[in-house]
Formats: structure tokens, sequence, C-alpha cells
């Protein structure tokens, strides 16, 4: 075999692998865009683009193409893990603990927000547009950020979350768990902040 | 009978279908005599449709250009 024609199938291999991964990239786009959105806010564009490059140079590691667009999302995770560390508050043990006991369902039935409602649950809810969640959700810290997020919003299984972060399944609904309780609270504190409860209360 | 609050700590993971049998079977049993954890798991499932229907972000026109010059940049 000459050696220019093992160049040339080595050339032709490389730029079928770069069209691939652009088919696969495009298609893939949309949803990571919106994963990072929620998981880093305005760092999303930059998280997707080190998320392209790094995809890109790791192509060759990836062996089936029906997991792609689960290969792609967790490369994409770590990147917005780089990228997101500053974001969000860690809470303190003495929080956590609380956190453990807090119920919303509880609390606004307590709290009793819309006296004259037979459903006042849902109707707390109603109170948030999809900028309040986002705002919420921007609030955990990204420890418990990214299962809810991928888990709650995106519809992977728990158990697929646990492989994109290379971490035992228990751990992912440990994070889920708790990350679900501090969700409930912050919605509550949101609420009470933003006075959603009592502009609908008028 | 587990404690209202041994139910409802585990009411997600019932809902997710994580829990393990023995869970589900007390939360099941807990809840077929509880009436204010039946409101938790109601609200739980609310709670998470809640979260599922969050409408995710479209790509704004300024940043798909730049993620496809990225792509084109790409390989050989």
């Amino acid at each position: 075999m000459s050696v220019s024609l093992v160049d040339a199938e080595t050339v032709d291999d490389a730029a079928d692998q770069a069209e691939r991964f652009r088919t696969l990239a495009r298609e893939q786009l949309p949803r990571l865009y919106s994963i990072a959105r929620r998981l880093v806010g305005r760092d999303a564009e930059d998280a997707v683009q080190d998320c392209l490059l790094k995809a890109f140079q790791r192509f060759r590691q990836l062996r089936e193409a029906a997991a792609g667009p689960a290969w792609l999302t967790s490369i994409l995770i770590n990147c917005c893990r780089d990228r997101g560390r500053a974001i969000g508050r860690s809470p303190q043990q003495v929080e956590l603990d609380e956190i453990e006991e807090f119920s919303l369902f509880r609390k606004i039935a307590y709290e009793d927000p819309f006296p004259y409602s037979d459903s006042l649950h849902l109707d707390f809810l109603d109170e948030f547009g999809s900028e309040d969640v986002r705002a919420v959700v921007m609030e955990l810290p990204l420890l418990y950020r990214i299962p809810v997020v991928l888990v709650y919003m995106d519809g992977y299984l728990a158990r697929e979350v646990a492989n994109m972060l290379d971490v035992p399944l228990g751990t992912v609904l440990a994070r889920l768990h708790r990350g679900r309780k501090l969700f409930e609270k912050q919605l509550w504190d949101y609420a009470d902040t933003h006075d959603l409860l009592r502009k609908a209360a008028r | 009978m587990i404690t209202c609050s041994q139910a409802t700590r585990q009411l997600w993971e019932y809902l997710d279908a994580t829990a393990d049998e023995a869970t589900r079977q007390a939360i099941e049993e807990h809840l077929a005599r509880c009436r204010v954890c039946c409101g938790e798991l109601e609200f739980a499932g609310e709670l998470r449709r809640f979260l599922a229907s969050s409408a995710g972000d479209q790509v704004p026109d300024g940043v798909l250009r730049r993620f496809n010059e990225t792509l084109e940049e790409l390989g050989p």
C-alpha cells in the first residue's frame, strides 16, 4: 500500500468524522442550549461553545451514534460545572436540616394566601411565570441544580444522570431529594420577597 | 405504620418509581389512612408537572449563527 493512499484515506476519514459531528451537533444545539441556560444562565453560550470544541476533540471516543445526545449532554454538564461554580449560594448545614422538614404543601395550606380559593396550591404555582421559575432554579447550588434540571425539566432518568456525572445512583437520588426540598423552600421565599402572593390576593 | 414525616420524605421517590418495594408498600399503607399526605402526594405530582412544563429557551439567532461558525471551522 502506498503512503499517499493511506494519507488520502485518513483525510477522507477525518472529513467524514467532522461532517458526522456537525450533523449531530446541529441537531442537538437547541436542547444543549436550553439545558445550559438552566444550568448557567447568561454563560450558556460560552458553555455550549466549550462543549462543541471539547466534544469534537473527543468525537472518536463515541462508539455508538445512538449514544450521541447523552454523550454531548455529559460533556456540556462538565463545561457548565467549570463555568458555573460561582453561581448559586451553598446552604449551611443548619439550613439543610431545616429544609429537610420543609413542606411547601403544608406551608401554603397554613399561610393560606388565597382565602377564597378552593385550589390554593394550584393558584400558588400559577403565580409563577417562566422567568420566575428560571430565577428560582438558578438560586439552587449547582450541585443540586444539575440533577433537578436534567431529571425534572429535561426528562432524564436518575440512572442516566448518575452515568453522566459518574457518581453512584444513590448520590444522584440524595441530591435530587435535597434539590427538590430547596426548590420548594425557594419557591415560597421567592413568592414572598417578590410580592407574588399579595398581588394575587388583591 | 410509618409517620407522616417519613412518608413525605419519600413521596417523590414513590412518584419517580425509584422507591424500593418495601418503601412503596409502607407509603401506600400510610396514604390509605392519611388525607394530609394524600394532599402532599397530589401536590408533589403538580409540582413535577409544573417543572416539566416550564418552557426551555430558544437559541437566539445571533447565538445560533456563532455556533454554526464554530462548527464550520472544525475538522480538516
